[in-house]
């Protein structure tokens, strides 16, 4: 198996490339998710608000960025900021801007994923009924600790399952940013392969790479749902 | 007992209706409405600005040839990978547990691993094989980006679908079966005349989600040189710079996404009118 041979770590052969891809895979999904969760949920704060215009906000939101293909986003991402960018340095000084990839990545996948995330959380607000808060109420908390205290905990719950699934799409659709020519996994292959002319080893290493990462997450998810749960009646 | 009628209190008008307030919610409502707005002003401005009839008369054709090359591929991969996906679904639940292994696997490999990195994978994986595909008679077909990206879709899909088609048919209860059972059909009768037609139905909505989701990843085709509706977008983009080619596609898919949305919902309701209470 002289192929083998081509995973050396170091200079002579991918492994540390395919490592650091990874590293940087990994890294771009990590930081997508807190801000993606976040919009997420402030776009399903509005779709449960009850005030119409506030939801038709909302709803033109989701129904924008789950229609656009990922890729076709990750392109108005990046290139139409350059674009408007450079417009607007160009008002100061005529120095040439460039637009991070990682960050322009990071704001494609995270509107996408947000809303995905704010139909989860909708339909979990869906799940929560109106006399929790109402009860919250009664007990004279305010809104935000009615929120924090009942309505968070309850969300967690609810949501958690449609989550898990999102993190998994959510590091699979970071391999598209190798077309950007950001340094991820699947753009370490693309050089590995161009080099080695092994296009079959390296591309079935990367995607069990995928496989892993996707394993372990599934394992960590299994386990907070499991906590989150926990005061759940366990049922047969 | 005099006249009680006379101590009656007279009916009451209800209280005037609370006039509803402009309170936060209603505000960040008005404005945020308003920004999106003017950024469809802003977006039908920029087209008409910049709209340049020598871009729009050479590419806008590509695009819709584009858009023909998408369709073909969504409306291919998604029904061979249903055909593929009701056998993966079926191996699944085999009793047999190195055919329903071997089923999990592959579903379990082409979900939880790109589509982008599975597409690389046959298209170039091919290219190293030539020699051997050519003996074997079927270069011709591994040649065409085309036909390597629409394969790597069809078993995508089937592995989703897969998924559908076994959750779906496992939603239906044992009743079934053993009812059928009870009035001599065989096990092959039962499953094609009365488990299936009841189990498509549940997974209309799923199945639905999966045709819109392969709309939008179809355009990782274009990745590898297919000229499809995102490619014939790039290839404008990249000889042109002109931003609103990109614009065009996103206004194309979103109104594609949302018909086939729409006409979905209709379908489904219509098709589970008789399940409704």
């Amino acid at each position: 198996m002289e192929v083998l041979s081509q995973l050396a770590w170091g200079a002579n052969g991918w492994a540390d490339e395919l490592a650091a891809g990874t590293w940087l895979t990994v890294r771009l999904a990590l930081a997508t998710l807190p801000f993606g969760l976040a919009i997420g949920l402030l776009v399903a704060l509005a779709k449960a608000s009850g005030e119409r215009s506030l939801e038709a906000a909302a709803n033109i939101y989701t129904t924008i960025f789950r229609g656009l293909p990922e890729l076709l986003t990750l392109f108005i991402v990046y290139y139409g900021g350059q674009m408007a960018l450079q417009r607007l340095v160009g008002l100061f000084t005529d120095s040439y801007v460039e637009v991070n990839g990682f960050v322009a990545g990071m704001v494609a996948l995270g509107l996408v994923f947000s809303a995905y995330a704010s139909e989860v959380f909708a339909s979990a607000f869906k799940g929560i009924p109106a006399g929790q808060g109402e009860a919250a109420k009664a007990l004279g908390m305010n809104r935000w600790q009615a929120f924090r205290l009942v309505t968070l905990p309850q969300l967690i719950r609810l949501s958690i399952g449609g989550l898990s699934n999102l993190w998994l799409v959510l590091l699979k659709e970071t391999s598209l940013v190798s077309v950007i020519a950001l340094n991820d996994l699947l753009r370490m292959t693309n050089l590995a392969q161009g080099s080695t002319k092994q296009p079959l080893f390296f591309y079935s290493v990367a995607l069990l790479i995928y496989l892993v990462l996707s394993l372990i997450s599934s394992r960590g998810l299994g386990a907070i749902e499991d906590y989150v749960k926990r005061g759940e009646e366990r049922r047969a | 007992m005099s006249d009680t009628t006379a101590g009656m209190i007279a009916a009451r008008k209800p209280p005037p209706q609370a006039r509803k307030r402009w309170g936060a919610a209603r505000i960040a409502g008005v404005g945020l409405c308003a920004i999106w707005v003017v950024l469809g002003i802003a977006l039908v401005a920029s087209l008409f600005s910049g709209y340049d009839a020598d871009v729009f008369n050479r590419y806008m054709p590509r695009m819709i040839e584009g858009l023909w090359v998408t369709a073909k591929l969504v409306v291919l991969s998604v029904s061979a990978g249903a055909v593929l996906a009701l056998f993966v679904a079926l191996a699944r639940m085999s009793d047999n547990w190195i055919v329903s292994k071997l089923a999990f696997v592959y579903v379990y490999a082409f979900r939880g691993t790109p589509l982008l990195g599975q597409v690389f994978l046959l298209y170039y994986g091919a290219g190293q094989f030539v020699d051997y595909l050519e003996a074997a008679g079927v270069w011709w077909f591994f040649r065409e980006a085309y036909n390597c990206v629409l394969l790597t879709f069809i078993l995508n899909t089937a592995a989703y679908q897969a998924e559908i088609f076994k959750t779906s048919i496992e939603s239906i209860p044992r009743g079934q079966w053993e009812a059928a059972s009870s009035l001599g059909l065989h096990k092959a009768q039962t499953f094609w005349k009365i488990i299936l037609p009841q189990a498509l139905i549940t997974a209309l909505r799923p199945l639905g989600n999966e045709i819109i989701l392969m709309v939008k990843s179809s355009a990782v085709a274009s990745v590898v040189t297919v000229f499809d509706l995102m490619g014939a977008t790039k290839l404008a983009f990249s000889r042109t710079y002109d931003f609103n080619v990109y614009m065009w596609a996103a206004i194309i898919y979103l109104m594609i996404v949302e018909t086939l949305r729409r006409v979905w919902a209709v379908l489904e309701r219509r098709l589970t009118r008789h399940l409704e209470r």
